[in-house]
């Protein structure tokens, strides 16, 4: 609504920068977001997440508040996204996934099979990496290693036990294929070890303590 | 230059933007023309944004209920209530057929008619919603919690159930009652005696305040005429009900002449209070009857029948102060009470004007005998000394009124095809709208019961005719709503409608949408076949019946594959739906059924019947895109011929 709103003041400045150059938009703006605080004020705005804020983290807030992220109810179980918010072992990778902007991806119905990195797995990349990868300009190559972590698939540990007898891979949200083992002290994905596993209401999460880097890459 | 500039952009922008935000608040004036335009901003939901009332339309010749918000017109559910629902298998599966058994046996279908919402102290609550079927006379309680049917009753000694389903102002009552007048109790006998020996019954159907759960109290035994609606009387008047009635010529045939030719008919005044009292006193008479009384419980996510063998009745001349009868002109339809309780609106459906009865002139009446005459002993009162006023409206054909929170009345006309506004006390018309085809009830949310909310006003037309794309002969009906904020009213919408929605009911979203119901529990599933955990899943042989306990979870059934079934078996799936997720289904469908298919919400068992009749390997599938791998969400059944020896068996993935 706010950005509506700015619009169509801009509208109105540029009719009146064609009838005369002298208004630059430098000058323009206190005014706007003057109008705009006062606009606001009387409309009785219900969210109040938009209160002082400027006109650009508005507009920002209001599109990342659409989709099944946002939503919240207290009977339904947890999905992958709020059991991994609810974990102080992956706030990296919950950052990751925010700044990726695939949130909505991971609370999908799925089924979806999460093999999530603790934040030590994170802090064994090499130095940099991390930092470079949560750039704005890289968002598509952080979401791809994510999606190297997604099997569109339903995926508990006894399956995961019958697809490494069977010697199937499994197949990943980024494309890529991993391979399953069952080894002695338990089951490995992409040469890591599972440590732990937690059912989610759509699909599972695995817990392992290290980032599987795509191959292709 | 540049201050001035500044200064008039300074302008522009804030009156721009004070006028636009005063539209999307929809508190611009209706009556305003300049702001005409702003109707698709009034009645514009934005994406992700919500209605501000639920309306709840009933659903006529559809036998159901649909739940509509305002003012956007959309639809969000169709709430099968009184027909079977193959989208959902009510009245298919086994845990829903129970629910339209009668005393006449399963009848699937029926003529929904007048949704009322419980109310608290004269205010709605949003615990539950009422409806009547008229057909096979019956009573159904919604909940606003799962929006579900969960519970009906059959409603005996009654037919054309149409003077129903109101509630009184603390739901201690939802009162039915009987349109055609029958033989009380049921006999043979010659039609040509209807009138002296027929009955009218209106029912007064207790409810637990606690369960919602309905109990037929009494049945007070009224002469053979035909009740058409009613409405609670409240505030002062709480404690009476008021019912309209036509032909009380008492005739039997051709009654579009021969039930027109008394000049006044009556509106009935039961004082349900003093009949209430009279019955826990002992008063009463038990009579045999049979009717159906069908309870659906959320846990067991089952419903049963049980047939009541018998029904108190009360003839109202043994009650002295119970009943009394006020002539109202024309064949009065609509039976209307204002939220003070104090004016009880006749509207004459052959009449130009509309009859204001005064409460209070009631009781002066009553008090002071002013009586003129009887009716089967039952006390008619002097029309003059109870009439408050006449709406000379100037229109034809009244029929239904509802009131707005500002002391102004709404009435339809069929035949003159308008909403007439009139004010309460003065009873001057105020405005007029033309809806063009012909309108039968309006609604305004609240509008039967002390506090409305008069924003809109929403009028259901029976005709539609160019009203929107051409869909054949078969046209929805239309809706339109008004705004009703200013002292004019102003069309600024309509939107077809499903079935043919007689009444309606609204209310504030508010009031009930965070309590709506998002999963059933798993750990409170007391189904006797539910299956809480994939590794209980089994499949039983008794005789020729064989019952799957099966389970669904994204994206698969357990078990998906099953041997032994034989040509000539029952077979019941039953089906539980593992979810414990917000909004996510599982549908269930086999070839070849009989039946339909079943969709089975988090944590809910359901069952449906599938009688292979052919030899061979049958898939079934998920009907419900459930998941990504929703397409995958499919099983296989081997039928073997009659006299084979397969073991049954049963697997997932080989195990």
């Amino acid at each position: 609504m706010i950005n509506i709103i700015f619009l169509s003041v801009h509208q109105h400045y540029f009719c009146v920068k064609y009838k005369s150059t002298i208004m630059k938009p430098a000058t323009l703006i206190p005014i706007l977001v003057f109008a705009i605080v006062i606009s606001c004020t009387n409309k009785n705005h219900t969210d109040n997440k938009t209160k002082g804020n400027t006109i650009e983290q508005n507009s920002k807030q209001e599109a990342e508040n659409q989709g099944q992220a946002s939503i919240t109810d207290d009977i339904s179980d947890s999905n992958a996204l709020q059991v991994a918010k609810s974990l102080p072992d992956f706030t990296t990778l919950v950052t990751a996934i925010e700044t990726a902007g695939v949130e909505n991806s991971v609370v999908n119905v799925g089924p979806l099979t999460i093999f999530a990195p603790t934040n030590s797995a994170f802090d064994k990349l090499p130095s940099g990496t991390l930092e470079n990868l949560v750039k704005p300009g890289n968002k598509e190559k952080l979401a791809y290693i994510l999606k190297n972590h997604v099997a569109p698939a339903n995926y508990p540990d006894s399956q995961l036990e019958k697809e490494a007898e069977k010697g199937r891979k499994l197949y990943m949200a980024s494309g890529e294929y991993l391979n399953v083992l069952k080894k002695e002290d338990g089951l490995y994905v992409g040469d890591t070890k599972i440590l732990k596993t937690v059912k989610v209401s759509n699909g599972w999460i695995h817990v392992i303590d290290d980032v599987i880097i795509p191959t292709n890459k | 230059m540049k201050t001035t500039f500044k200064l008039i952009m300074l302008l522009l922008s804030a009156t721009f933007l004070l006028s636009s935000c005063g539209n999307n608040n929809g508190k611009s004036s209706g009556s305003d023309g300049a702001l005409r335009s702003s109707n698709a901003e009034k009645v514009y939901v934005a994406p992700g944004e919500h209605d501000e009332f639920y309306a709840f339309m009933s659903g006529g010749y559809s036998g159901n209920l649909t739940v509509y918000g305002l003012p956007s017109g959309r639809m969000f559910k169709e709430i099968p209530v009184f027909s079977q629902f193959p989208t959902s298998g009510y009245g298919y599966s086994e845990e829903t057929v129970p629910m339209l058994n009668t005393s006449f046996g399963f009848v699937p279908w029926d003529d929904s008619h007048h949704p009322d919402i419980s109310q608290t102290n004269g205010e709605l609550d949003g615990r539950w919603i009422f409806i009547n079927g008229n057909n096979t006379p019956r009573i159904a309680r919604i909940s606003l919690k799962t929006f579900e049917t969960e519970e009906i009753i059959e409603v005996p000694n009654s037919a054309g159930n149409h003077s129903s389903s109101f509630v009184t102002e603390n739901t201690e009552y939802v009162v039915a009652g009987t349109r055609f007048s029958i033989p009380v109790p049921q006999k043979d006998m010659p039609i040509s005696e209807y009138k002296g020996n027929f009955k009218g019954a209106l029912s007064f159907i207790k409810v637990d305040q606690e369960t919602g759960r309905m109990a037929i109290k009494f049945q007070v035994l009224m002469p053979g005429f035909n009740y058409d609606l009613s409405h609670p009387g409240r505030n002062k008047s709480h404690g009476w009900f008021f019912f309209t009635t036509y032909n009380t010529e008492e005739a039997n045939s051709l009654l579009e002449v021969n039930a027109s030719q008394n000049d006044k008919d009556f509106i009935a005044a039961i004082n349900w209070k003093k009949i209430e009292e009279y019955v826990n006193n002992g008063g009463g008479k038990i009579m045999p009857t049979n009717y159906a009384h069908n309870v659906y419980d959320e846990h067991s996510h089952s419903a049963t029948s049980t047939m009541i063998k018998e029904v108190l009745t009360v003839d109202p001349t043994e009650i002295p102060g119970a009943v009394y009868l006020l002539p109202t002109p024309k064949s009065p339809h609509g039976c209307d009470v204002d939220p003070s309780g104090e004016y009880i609106i006749g509207n004459g459906k052959l009449s130009a004007d509309l009859t204001i009865h005064s409460f209070t002139k009631m009781l002066d009446a009553i008090e002071n005998k002013k009586f003129d005459g009887d009716a089967y002993g039952i006390p008619i009162l002097n029309f003059e000394d109870i009439l408050a006023g006449t709406v000379k409206s100037g229109g034809l054909g009244p029929l239904h009124t509802e009131f707005d929170d500002k002391g102004n009345a709404y009435t339809t006309f069929f035949i003159s095809s308008e909403v007439v506004k009139w004010k309460v006390g003065t009873w001057e018309v105020i405005d007029r709208k033309p809806t063009y085809y012909s309108v039968g009830h309006l609604m305004i949310p609240g509008g039967n019961s002390r506090k409305p909310f008069g924003k809109y006003v929403v009028a259901m037309n029976k005709i539609t005719k160019d009203r929107y794309l051409p869909t054949g002969p078969e046209l929805e009906h239309s809706a339109q709503l008004y705004d009703i904020t200013g002292d004019k009213m102003e069309l600024i919408y309509d939107f077809p409608t499903h079935g043919e929605p007689h009444y309606a009911a609204a209310i504030p979203a508010d009031l009930i949408k965070d309590n709506s119901q998002k999963i059933y529990r798993l750990d409170e599933n007391k189904h006797p076949y539910a299956v809480t955990n994939q590794s209980d899943a089994k499949v039983t042989r008794n005789g020729n019946e064989v019952h799957i306990s099966m389970s669904m979870i994204r994206s698969h059934f357990t078990p998906d594959n099953i041997e032994g079934i034989k040509v000539g078996d029952k077979v019941y799936f039953h089906i539980t739906n593992l979810e414990q997720d917000f909004d996510v289904p599982h549908g269930f469908a086999m070839i070849g059924a009989n039946t339909s298919e079943i969709l089975v919400m988090p944590g809910q068992t359901k069952t449906i019947l599938w009688e292979p009749k052919q030899v061979g390997v049958w898939p079934f599938y998920c009907t419900d895109f459930c998941s990504a791998l929703h397409q995958e969400m499919q099983g296989y059944i081997r039928v073997s011929p009659k006299e084979s020896n397969i073991d049954l068996s049963w697997s997932l993935d080989g195990e």
